[in-house]
């Protein structure tokens, strides 16, 4: 086991962090389950933290000049490079405090970015920056497509889904990929560890974020978003959602510590996928016989999961 | 004062890095700028510098790296060349706007395609409006100076850019030239500690890059771009008191018996220098010729310019990158529009030469003289007329 975990107990609700390194005063949208996901990790890390955001619905909700949402030192460059502009953060802090020209106190240095930013534009950005080692917390919010320039589909958008670049007619139901398995790829890098949370279990979420940035070294936090605009969902049932998603086995939660793999939530009593399913519009139309295979393949997704985790 | 010592100039331009006391270096290999950033991760690995080295995985990556750094507040550097300068160009427009003082050495290159490794203007020029402060070496001796007063200028509080020094790639930054390093006590009076305006730091936050809406946007891209104009007097003032501290003077514009001259050649890099032996050709079988080279080319040095060309009657400018559908090559267009309706302006002829590393030899240089003197009879037919193409 990872002897940075051994002196953190976990959050409890009785004692969440005061910290509020985001305001309240964002421009996300009504029900956004992306704002609340990066409010807890932001929570849980505290405001001894450095950020680099990607472009996304998070830098542009955040900051309108001059206007800032952020108690915390921020900085955006671009879409592709939030854990490269990191690293040339942490490499800066390293050496600087090695020539004694800034304080030597902790500060944990965070890259945020959305799907798209993570698992396709920015692949080879974040590859680069785990393969060198740089101590860092890489977080994805992934709300399933490239919500901040109107719900195109990315490489994370689930099968079937109605996108506006994956539009279901007379030739297509949707989405035809399924879901890009970023956390695996992460894992292969070979980093200390790799986690999936959902905002509907707030505490799983800011345990995870807190012991990734407890690690030394490059750590990979991977979040599920709900975005009631772009998957017409309601946006009172966001935190419902995120509950759904993972009760459905849709998105099981887990840890991979230096490699190995541990269930954060076995699901004894699976809801059914369709239940996931109908509660959004952009599964709408979707006929049985697509519903019937996307249970089928998130019943052997979770079940290579299960394997993985020895369970 | 430093030895004069026989040195690659890649490796005196990686060594006059060292000695301004970089704390970053973000760099990918790409041909000919190789040789600097080899020497600079053996200079770290000896521990000669205190430095994190980081081997990026990209250009692009190289320069948002140096973003992140220079954010942090560290002295940062980088080099490029051709294609990876183009994969890095969504950066460095950010790395201005965003007043990053990183210091990047350009070995300049042709660029693709067709895939050529050899020495032309072509990639810079595409980066004209990037917003750096943009200065061009002749030699090694020049692109190790004008590497050190990058940093001063980078880094003085009333600038806060980023700088590029080019040098012309292979043709400058692989040949062996006598060159004066100068010693870590004269670099360390003449380039304070960097001391960031503002950094990345838990202690005062700020947030940086956030989003321009259309009421900001204007007037960020001005106050940008008046601070890139307004540079000229710092730099021109740091050239001054380099030249003070090491004994070497340097200019905006460089002039090469122009006094008399009648036709005066423009050039930068290190073409140069084959100008000025040129020039001395032609001079001996009595033509008025001088030569001009632009040193400083963002800011544009408009004033400077005009006084260093005086009465000439005709410029011949010599343009190494091919701007495709343009009116001009990128100096010709740039020097057309900066002495359209002049009173008394001189006839430009543009030039376009020594693309992809073909030699620029003495024989070309009289070729642009015998056209030169045509044309000034006889009007010609095209803006700007590309030399020495081989008839396939």
């Amino acid at each position: 086991m990872i002897p940075e975990f051994e002196k953190f107990k976990g959050f409890s609700a009785k004692d969440l962090p005061q910290e509020e390194p985001i305001a309240p005063g964002h421009r996300g949208c009504q029900g956004c389950g992306e704002i609340l996901a990066l409010r807890m990790a932001m929570k849980a890390l505290g405001n001894d933290i450095i950020v680099a955001n990607a472009t996304g619905c998070m830098e542009i909700i955040t900051t309108p000049f001059p206007q800032t949402a952020w108690r915390v030192p921020w900085i955006h460059i671009a879409f592709e490079n939030a854990a490269t502009v990191a690293s040339g953060v942490e490499a800066a802090r390293k050496v600087l405090i090695r020539k004694g020209k800034i304080s030597k106190k902790h500060v944990d240095i965070v890259a945020v970015g959305g799907d798209g930013a993570t698992g396709d534009i920015g692949l080879q950005w974040i590859s680069g920056a785990f393969e060198r080692g740089h101590d860092m917390v890489y977080i994805c919010l992934d709300n399933e497509a490239y919500m901040n320039t109107g719900v195109q589909r990315s490489g994370c958008t689930p099968y079937g889904a109605m996108t506006t670049t994956s539009p279901p007619g007379a030739q297509s139901f949707g989405q035809v990929t399924w879901k890009k398995n970023i956390p695996a790829i992460m894992v292969a890098h070979g980093i200390k560890y790799v986690a999936t949370a959902s905002p509907a279990y707030y505490l799983d979420l800011m345990n995870k974020v807190k012991k990734a940035a407890l690690v030394n070294g490059p750590a990979y936090v991977h979040i599920y978003s709900p975005c009631p605009t772009g998957w017409g969902s309601a946006g009172e049932r966001s935190v419902e959602l995120a509950r759904l998603v993972v009760e459905s086995k849709v998105f099981p939660l887990y840890e991979v510590i230096e490699g190995k793999y541990f269930l954060s939530r076995k699901i004894t009593k699976p809801k059914p996928v369709e239940e996931y399913l109908k509660a959004q519009r952009r599964f709408r139309h979707l006929k049985a016989e697509q519903i019937e295979y996307i249970q089928k393949r998130v019943d052997a997704e979770y079940d290579k999961i299960l394997k993985l985790a020895e369970i | 004062m430093g030895n004069r010592v026989g040195v690659e100039v890649s490796i005196a331009v990686a060594d006059a890095v060292k000695l301004c006391n970089v704390d970053v270096i973000a760099a990918y290999p790409i041909t000919p700028q190789t040789h600097i950033v080899e020497h600079l991760s053996e200079i770290v690995a000896d521990g000669h510098l205190d430095a994190e080295f980081i081997p990026v995985e990209s250009e692009h990556a190289a320069m948002s790296c140096c973003c992140g750094s220079s954010a942090a507040g560290a002295r940062t550097y980088t080099s490029t060349s051709s294609q990876g300068f183009a994969l890095m160009s969504e950066i460095v427009y950010i790395a201005s706007s965003m007043r990053f003082p990183i210091v990047m050495n350009v070995a300049n290159r042709a660029l693709s395609g067709p895939i050529s490794i050899w020495n032309d203007h072509s990639d810079i020029m595409a980066h004209r409006d990037i917003g750096w402060i943009q200065t061009f070496a002749e030699n090694g001796q020049e692109a190790v100076d004008l590497t050190i007063h990058a940093f001063k200028v980078a880094e003085n509080k009333k600038v806060s850019l980023p700088v590029i020094v080019n040098l012309d790639g292979f043709i400058c930054s692989h040949v062996i030239e006598p060159i004066i390093m100068p010693t870590q006590e004269e670099v360390d009076a003449y380039l304070p500690p960097f001391k960031p305006i503002y950094k990345l730091d838990p202690k005062k936050p700020v947030s940086m890059g956030t989003v321009g809406i259309p009421e900001v946007y204007t007037e960020a891209k001005v106050a940008h771009n008046e601070a890139l104009k307004a540079s000229k007097r710092v730099i021109l003032d740091e050239w001054k008191k380099f030249g003070e501290m090491f004994g070497r003077y340097y200019n905006a514009v460089e002039t090469y018996k122009t006094e008399d001259a009648e036709i005066i050649f423009v050039t930068m890099g290190s073409i140069s220098e084959t100008a000025m032996t040129a020039v001395d050709g032609m001079r001996e079988k009595g033509e008025k010729v001088g030569l001009v080279r632009i040193r400083l080319w963002r800011p544009f040095p408009n004033a400077e310019f005009k006084k260093a060309i005086g009465k000439a009657r005709i410029l011949a400018v010599l343009d190494r990158a091919l701007s495709p559908g343009a009116v001009n090559g990128p100096v010709g267009s740039e020097l057309k529009s900066l002495l359209y309706k002049v009173p008394g302006a001189p006839k430009i002829f543009n030039f376009i030469a020594g693309l992809g590393g073909r030699d620029m030899t003495l024989e070309r240089f009289n070729e642009i003289l015998e056209k030169t003197k045509l044309y000034d009879k006889k009007k010609p037919t095209e803006n700007y007329e590309v030399i020495g193409v081989r008839e396939l």
